[in-house]
Formats: C-alpha cells, structure tokens, sequence
C-alpha cells in the first residue's frame, strides 16, 4: 500500500431535501475539508444533472485529481452515471466510488445532527476505499449468442419469436408438455371479447415453425451454472414414454387408453387418459403417458397403447433424459397461478362443488371446455340460473390471504358475467365487488358494457358462502345500503388471487430476488422495470407481478429487447473487480481453490517453477471474495476490496 | 483473565454506541435500500460497509472493528439458498459461529456480534434487526477493551 497518494475529491449531493433536509450539508463539507488530504470538497444540489456532472470534470480537470467520491443515493443508481463522468476526463471509473448517505442515512434518521454524523462517518469510510482502490481496466469475455425463454405462455412465446426473429436461436422450455400456458385456457379476452385462442395458436405454430426457435417442452431446469453472456444449463428432458419422433398426434391411444384420471387443463372439471395430449391444439401436437396413472406402470398390465399405436411411437422405457445447454442470457417467464380455494376457509374451503375460480369458469365459457361452450355447472350439469362473482377471493385481504391487488379480476368477472349473459339470457349475474379498477384502455367503457347488459353489481365484501341443497348461499353485505344481503345462487365464481407460478426449488436455481408474495424482483420498480440484479436475467408477464395479457406481452418485448441488445456484441465487459494473488507469499495451499464456487482459481508453477501458487481464471472470478476471506497468509486478495482497503474502512466509521 | 467488559451500571447517560455493519451488495444492502425508499427509520449507529458477498468478510475484519473501537459488528446476508455467489453465505455461517467462541475468550460478549439473513425485499427485517443490535449494544454499554 505505498502507492502514491491519491488526489481525491469529495462532491456531496443535496439531492433537493432528499439529503439536505436531514443532513446538513456545509457540516459535513468542513468535517470532510478538515481531513487534509482531501484536496478538494464540493457540493451541489443535484450531483447527477449534467451542471452536476460537469461541476465534478470541471474540477477533475482543474485539481488534477485521480479519485472521486460522490456521496448521494446509492450506487445502485447512480454508480454506473458518475463512473461514465469521470472516465470521460480520464480518471479510471473504479477509482470513483459512492458514499451512499440518501437511502442509509438522510432516509432513515430522525435526528439530524446524528445524520450528518452518520453521512460524515460514510463518507469517511468510502474516502478510505478510494485512497486504496486500483485502477482496474474491464475485462472482455465472448457472449454465447443464444437465449432461453423459461415458461412457454404467452409472455415467453413473444419473447422467444421476438429474440428468435432478431436472428438469435432460442430454446423455449416449458414444463407442460405444450406451449401456451394459461392463456391458451381461456375462453375469451377482456375488453374485446376476441377468443383467446384464436389469437394465441397462430402464435404458438409460429414458434413451433420458426427456425431460430427450439421448443423444449415437458422439460425443466436441472441446475444453471455460469455467469453472463456464457452459462450452462443442465434440463431434465422427463420421459414421456412416447417416441415424439414416431408420434403424429392421431389420439388413436388416447381412445384406447382405459384409464381416466382429473384433467388439468380443465382445471380438474372433466377427466382425460392417462396417456394424453394436453389440449386439442398442443403445440407440439403430440401425447404423453402420464406414469402416476397408467395401468402398465402402476398394475404392471394393460399397454393398449402401445398395440394400437400405428407408428410404433410408445416407449415404456423411457427415461428422463439431462441435456446440457450452453446459454447466454434467459428470460424468465414463468407466470401465474391462482390461489387454491382451500385457503378460503370462509369460501367452502374449495369443497362445494359448484364454488368454482376464475379459470374453471373459463374453461366452463370455452367452446373446446368440459361442455363444449355450454354454461353447465360442475355437480350435476345443469345450467345456473343465477351465477354470483365474488371479487377479490384472497385478493385485498392481508389477514387471510394476500395484502395486493391481482389487477385482472375486475374485467374479467366484467367479462365472464357478459359472456354468462351472452349464453344464458335469463340468467341473472350479481357481482360482489369492494371497489371495481378500471385503468385500462377501453376498461371503464368494458365495466359499463357489463352493468348495461344486465350484470348487477353490488358493493360489498362477502362473508360466507355454503351449500343448502342444491343451492349454493352467498352472505353478504351492501355496504352502500348498509344492508345484509342472501343470495340464492346455482353457481359461484371466486375470482381468487393471483400469485407467482415459480417453485422454490426454480426461483432458487434462478438466483433471481422475490418479493414478500413470491413475485421476482425487478432491478428498480420504475426505471428497470424488465432486469433483474442478476445479470443475464430478464422477466417477462405475471412472473413479476400481476398482469393482464397487453401488458405481458409488453414486457415480453421489453425483455427480449434486452436480451437482443446484449447480443448485439460478441464480447461483454465483465466487472474487474476481481481476486488477485500475491505470487511471492502465496504458499500454494490451495484452501482458496476449495472455496471459489465458479472454479476460477488453479494451481500453476511459478515461471522460475520454484513452488506451487494459485493464479485466477478472471473471466471465470464474479467476485465475492470468498477466496480473500479464506487464505491463512493473505496472499489472496480482491482487488479494491483488498484487506488494507476495508481496514482503513472500519477505523475510519469508526472514528 | 481481567475482566474487561464494562458493567451496565458504568453506561454514561447520552451513551451512543458505535457499530460497524458489514453488508452484502445483494441482499441485505439492497434491504437497506428499500428501507431508505420506504422513508423507515432506524438507529444511525450503524456505518455500512458493503461487500459483494458475506463471505468476503474475513473474521479479522470483525476483531479489528472490536480492537478500533466497535461497540457492536453487524453481518448481513442473503438467506440461505439465495447467495448471489451460489454458497458465500453457507461459508458465513459456519464462520461467524466459531468466531463467536473465540470473541468469549477475548472477554468479548458474543451478543455483540450479530448475523442475519436479509433479503432486499425485507426493509422491515432490516429496520427492525437494526434497531434491536443498537438498543441491545446500547445496553450492554460501551466494549472497553484491554488489548
């Protein structure tokens, strides 16, 4: 650490109030100017303007200086802003650092001469980190061109024809053994009342047809190892027991098959085979066997599929298959699930027969649905003659479910209660609602459609709902009226909370951050709606949060815009900030070796092939420093994260 | 051994405790964050220090923070399973245990050496682990070490 002395300046942002309402400012400039090796402390209202920026070249320049702190918002911000300034004056950007004194101090502090305390302390410490930091020149990696698209709804079918038409291959892997999602369940959309399919399989083929795209379906992440621009994804091919090489998709063993069981994408309301083709237009068009069910693998008997397969296509051993892909950056579209009913103790606990949720009706409403189109109820196929919709079922309702809103459900119980009304004229449909959301383009006109057609709403929470008979009875209140409120119903439609479709299990191979509710976190709510602070991650539809279908398909677009832009280039930057070694007192124990979890530290002969040392692979290192906290002699070392560097660090907080 | 923790009785009235606070870049930092958008508050006793990783934070950073002067020393992690670095904060949790021990034999309160699991989704967590560290190091009193 003799390296001579940096000249460093200090520039400390007001950011409006946002710090100088709690910090005072020309406080922390003399504390800062009392340290004589600072040689110069400046501070302006808002650090990140261009006069801002131009403040801090202009001083670059005239004071001669090599070092730079800004102390603002956090560098999760404006890092990257003030970095990109200084290295256009010729001071190396890791040589520029962020005291953030906004989101860990002026925020969260009351007191304000405690806060300019804390600033002064933060400061201090980050002075401390720039005095030591290197200048780290960036390293350059090649980028695996080629994308994968997790979750094939309609988020991630846009993603991957997006990518795949920007001339990049994509893999789109779903764990279905078709493409589509939830969308290809339902009947029809909001607010124009187009049918859903219709829409949708049009863009399914595509994606099945289009050369740059590679379906992988019936499949799922095994492990993800790598970094950006170059990872490698092991995916578990499950066994479908059926050659899809063979398989036309005739269904021939599907009327010969003899065992039923619940059907899924019927949301349980009607039954399939065991072996199966998930739904009439599966893309690709081919069936499965679904081994829990079928005859041969559980009695050890049956194989009727296998004697009227005309192609010979039924493989009963069959076996998962792991393929290894190499990657350079994914979108995660996983989705959305509805929340199960038997939370909803109030509801029936999802044990009345006729208290059914959002997509079970849809499938009710869908002409290829377990009626054909026909609105009948689930227990005994008669059609309701009164239907009531409650809304926010788990929705808007932290003590007993989920605190958010799930967006959606306004406009397609409009829609559903329509559609209702559309089929079955005489119908009645009551809507129980505790406020109805609009925002939307054509929405309110949608909700108007709805009360004009005859739907009537009412506002109120409902309290109960129970079986009498063969009636279903919904308690409830008007609280416009201030009246209780019975009603006699033949069918009930929960439009039950939205919540995230990724398993742990996925979210955690991922590494991508979730919220309290299970949604994947964005880089920044506003302004990096699509990244997440993984690099090499990108989020497209309901995965983030709820959504409705335009809006997923915008961010599906938006994320693919990422991703082709990354690709644009061959080779990627990668973060210097990596580890090092000191060749003369590394002793070539290797602990460091055992502890890197991207195996980018090996053991080499020194040139004079004296000992043993260990030297880094950097385009392999991401930096954590494990190796640095690991080494009995010090010899490993992070760069501008050095042991010296975070000593000066804690005696200067300190202080 | 010469005892060499002050005892509560000693504490001065207007006794502000000092505390470093070692945080992963990732989560617990990105915690912070979110406290700070979310205009919580919190004790200003602790000064962050962020790494990338927990795992960088050799347990000598902890005692020299206890030899300069450090009342308390406060890591803050990803959960387990949610390392941005795969396992650095398993590497963490095996550490800080053993080096609680030590920090005994040093006439050093283990207490005042906290760890946590943040997520940068739990602004709360942070605000509220935070504020209890502070409050409890407030109460053991300032750490006089005899070195």
């Amino acid at each position: 650490m003799n390296s001579k002395k940096k000249r460093i300046g200090v520039f400390v942002c007001h950011c409006g109030i946002n710090i100088a309402g709690k910090v005072n400012i020309a406080e922390v400039v003399k504390r800062i100017q009392a340290q004589t090796d600072i040689i110069s402390v400046i501070d302006h209202q808002y650090c990140c303007s261009d006069p801002g920026q131009n403040l801090i070249k202009q001083t670059i320049q005239e004071k001669k200086l090599d070092g730079v702190v800004v102390a603002c918002c956090s560098p999760t911000l404006h890092e990257a802003t003030f970095r990109k300034a200084v290295s256009s004056v010729g001071v190396n950007p890791y040589n520029c650092e962020i005291a953030n004194i906004r989101e860990q101090c002026s925020w969260v502090t009351e007191d304000k001469d405690k806060a300019t305390d804390k600033a002064t302390r933060i400061i201090k410490t980050i002075i401390k980190k720039v005095q030591h930091d290197e200048p780290l020149q960036p390293i350059t990696i090649p980028i695996i061109r080629k994308a994968m698209v997790i979750g094939a709804g309609v988020a991630g079918i846009q993603a991957a024809l997006d990518i795949a038409n920007a001339g990049y291959p994509v893999f789109l892997l779903d764990k279905n053994p078709s493409i589509g999602g939830h969308m290809s369940q339902l009947s029809e959309t909001f607010p124009t009342l187009d049918c859903s399919q219709c829409i949708l399989t049009p863009k399914m083929v595509e994606a099945k047809q289009h050369p740059n795209i590679t379906l992988l379906t019936y499949a799922e992440i095994e492990s993800i190892s790598g970094y950006l621009g170059n990872f490698k994804v092991k995916v578990r091919h499950k066994a479908k027991y059926v050659d899809w090489d063979k398989c036309t998709g005739c269904d021939i063993c599907v009327g010969k098959c003899p065992k039923k069981t619940k059907d899924e994408f019927n949301q349980g309301l009607s039954e399939r085979k065991a072996i199966y083709k998930m739904f009439p237009q599966a893309v690709p068009n081919r069936v499965v066997i679904d081994k829990d069910n079928c005859l041969y693998f559980q009695k050890g008997a049956c194989r009727l599929c296998e004697k009227h397969c005309p192609f010979g296509a039924v493989k009963f051993d069959d076996q998962d298959q792991i393929i290894e892909y190499e990657i350079g950056a994914f979108v995660v579209a996983t989705g959305y699930e509805l929340l199960d009913k038997k939370i909803l103790t109030s509801y029936g606990y999802g044990k009345l027969k006729n208290v059914i949720d959002g997509l079970q009706f849809e499938r009710i409403l869908s002409a290829s649905g377990p009626f054909m189109g026909e609105v009948r109820r689930p227990s005994d196929g008669k059609i309701p003659e009164k239907v009531v919709f409650v809304q926010c079922a788990g929705s808007r309702d932290k003590e007993n479910a989920m605190a958010y809103c799930s967006k959606i459900c306004c406009m397609y119980t409009a829609k559903q209660a329509i559609l209702y009304k559309h089929r079955v004229h005489q119908g009645e449909a009551i809507v129980f609602y505790i406020d109805i959301r609009t925002g939307g383009k054509g929405f309110e006109e949608f909700y108007k459609r709805a009360t004009d057609e005859g739907v009537l709403y009412i506002r109120g929470k409902v309290s109960k709902i129970f079986e009498r008979g063969d009636k279903i009875i919904v308690w409830g209140a008007d609280t416009l009226t201030g009246k209780k409120i019975e009603v006699e119903a033949d069918l009930v439609v929960l439009a039950t909370a939205m919540i995230s479709a990724v398993s742990k299990e996925l979210a955690q191979k991922l590494k991508i951050t979730q919220d309290e509710y299970g949604w994947f976190t964005e880089a920044h709510p506003k302004l990096r709606p699509v990244e997440t602070l993984a690099g090499g991650f990108y989020l497209a539809g309901a995965c983030q949060g709820p959504k409705d279908i335009p809006e997923a398909v915008a961010q599906s677009s938006g994320a693919a815009s990422k991703v082709i832009g990354l690709f644009t280039s061959d080779t990627l930057e990668h973060l210097p900030v990596v580890a090092g070694v000191n060749e003369e007192i590394c002793s070539g124990c290797a602990v460091c070796i055992d502890v890197c979890p991207y195996q980018a530290r090996e053991l080499v002969m020194t040139e004079n092939e004296k000992k043993r040392i260990v030297k880094v692979i950097e385009v392999l290192c991401e930096g954590c420093g494990a190796c640095s906290a690991a080494c009995p002699v010090g010899a490993a070392q992070q760069k501008n994260f050095k042991d010296q560097q975070i000593q000066d660090m804690v005696k200067a907080g300190l202080e | 051994m010469e005892k060499s923790v002050t005892q509560s009785s000693n504490i001065p009235n207007e006794y502000e405790p000092k505390i470093i606070g070692f945080i992963c870049k990732w989560c617990t930092s990105a915690g912070a964050d979110l406290a700070g958008t979310s205009r919580m508050t919190y004790p200003p006793n602790m000064i962050p220090i962020t790494v990338f990783c927990s795992s960088r934070i050799d347990p000598q950073y902890i005692l020299w923070a206890f030899k300069n002067g450090a009342d308390g020393v406060f890591i803050g992690g990803c959960h387990p399973n949610d390392c941005h670095y795969q396992d650095g904060n398993y590497k963490t949790m095996k550490r800080i245990p053993i080096l609680r021990n030590l920090l005994k034999e040093l006439a050093i309160e283990p207490s005042r050496l906290r760890l946590e699991w943040i997520s940068a989704s739990e602004a709360d967590k942070f605000k509220k682990t935070i504020t209890e560290f502070t409050e409890m190091i407030k109460k053991l009193g300032p750490l006089n070490l005899s070195l």
